[in-house]
């Protein structure tokens, strides 16, 4: 048994025509973090808004933001991404569904697999809001009341404050699995880092090279991501906080 | 906006469906939860070794599995076991291995590095002072892991351990991408074969939530129950 080592084909030109192989990875990973980000911007106002939600004393509105919560955790991504993409259209009006069908190719499988990541992370980021919330001192939402200040004002000015410094470090995980997570697209035909290195595999029929790029380049990411929010959890750290979640929890 | 529903393709497929989708989706997860645990309490005693070599070792996979997409592991695996395959029995290429044998082993091996963190954590929560007792009773370190630690350690992290594994479950959806018939392979056979993607994808969705979602309130009972104890 051997295994024909390759490197040099890194360097080759892909069938394609845009470029040597590393470059057509590389590419992988712009669409990779363009569709990481575009979720997570959508998830970070969402899951906010949600998970501050969950904690307000209307009971009706808490329900309703559970409810959005459990719909959206208990079904695998996989499956939600082909809701999306799938199914929504011929659930829509005629007109609308086709023109959502319709659109160019990397924009047909790019929006829906934004909206569908956003809307699986935007649970996580609420739940993270909420615990954050709930860690808090009692107290602090009781002196906002006590110095005349509304509800929202007291979220605004003094809870939500307090909660995003202190959730950061869980944040940045979920912001990682966002970008782990975005591999799912290809299942739409998102030509990501993982879609692009299975695509170079099936081309050039180097396997392990095509994978083994693709995993340094995943890395690299990763080590990058933690190294910059940790420059922004050093800056924004509450003194006297250690830092919060210290309980273990399950996820990916 | 639902005219035209069919629901008589979930009728017709049920069977196929549940037989044969939903049992490889359940097998698997199970296959994959007890060879993670094991593996990643195994991997959890590891990384808190004294053996510098064997922490960092075990770190090393740790941290490389939790940074990677699963479908990327997914596919690793897929390409990555025939030719182990072929190594250990000393064949000249690669040895054919079944497409539940190759996710069965892609997901033990991914879900260990989860399941360490959860277990690490588990063994992290018990005092110093009870191994310090094992050993002046003269346990030795796997009497004291054995009899004091672990058990403990699992007692205390049974709802975390039992939600990774419902994360697992609707994980083994991405076997999709090696084309393998799980739950959701078998409804999109049927959904691509009767033109009725709609209808199975619901369907599909409509399943996995039932399962997690009770699964997970039944953690949720269980969480509190174990935290009225404690």
């Amino acid at each position: 048994m051997k295994y024909n080592w390759n490197w040099g084909i890194l360097l080759d030109l892909e069938p394609g025509g845009s470029g040597v192989y590393l470059q057509y990875l590389l590419v992988g990973l712009g669409w990779t973090l363009t569709v990481a980000l575009a979720a997570w911007v959508i998830a970070l106002m969402l899951g906010a808004l949600i998970g501050t939600l969950r904690t307000a004393p209307n009971r009706w509105l808490s329900r309703l933001c559970t409810a959005y919560v459990e719909l959206f955790r208990n079904i695998p991504l996989l499956v939600q991404m082909f809701l999306w993409y799938f199914v929504l259209p011929e659930l829509l009006p005629r007109a609308l569904g086709d023109w959502i069908k319709q659109l160019p190719p990397p924009w047909g499988s790019y929006v829906p697999a934004v909206l569908c990541l956003a809307l699986y992370t935007s649970v996580r980021v609420a739940e993270q809001v909420r615990a954050g919330i709930q860690s808090l001192p009692r107290g602090q939402m009781m002196a906002g009341t006590a110095m005349g200040l509304t509800l929202p004002q007291t979220y605004r000015y003094v809870v939500l404050p307090m909660t995003f410094r202190i959730i950061l470090p869980p944040l940045t995980s979920e912001f990682l699995n966002c970008i782990k997570n975005s591999s799912v697209a290809l299942t739409i035909g998102v030509m990501e880092l993982t879609a692009r290195a299975r695509a170079m595999q099936e081309f050039s029929f180097q396997v392990f090279e095509a994978f083994t790029a693709a995993t340094l380049i995943y890395l690299a990411t990763n080590i990058l991501v933690v190294f910059a929010m940790r420059v922004v959890e050093r800056k924004v750290r509450v003194p006297g906080y250690i830092s919060a979640g210290g309980a273990p929890q399950a996820g990916h | 906006m639902f005219t035209g529903f069919d629901l008589d393709v979930i009728q017709r497929s049920f069977v196929y469906l549940f037989r044969d989708g939903m049992t490889f989706t359940l097998t698997l997860t199970a296959i994959a939860m007890a060879g993670g645990i094991v593996f990643g309490t195994l991997l959890a005693m590891m990384r808190l070794s004294s053996f510098r070599l064997l922490a960092a070792a075990a770190g090393a996979y740790v941290n490389l599995m939790r940074s990677l997409p699963l479908v990327l592991v997914i596919f690793w695996f897929y390409f990555l076991v025939p030719w182990i395959g072929g190594w250990l029995i000393g064949a000249s290429g690669t040895v054919k291995v079944g497409a539940f044998l190759s996710s069965a082993i892609t997901f033990t091996m991914f879900e260990a590095a989860y399941y360490c963190e959860i277990m690490r954590a588990g063994i992290q929560s018990i005092p110093r002072g009870q191994v310090a007792a094992g050993q002046a009773l003269g346990l030795n370190y796997w009497q004291t892991m054995g009899l004091v630690v672990l058990p403990q350690a699992f007692r205390n992290m049974v709802p975390v351990l039992l939600t990774q594994t419902i994360i697992l479950f609707q994980d083994t959806s991405l076997v999709y991408v090696i084309s393998v018939t799980d739950f959701l392979g078998a409804a999109s056979k049927v959904a691509n074969r009767d033109g009725r993607l709609v209808e199975m994808y619901l369907f599909a969705a409509l399943v996995y939530f039932i399962v997690s979602f009770t699964a997970s309130q039944y953690v949720r009972s269980l969480q509190s129950r174990i935290a009225v104890i404690r």
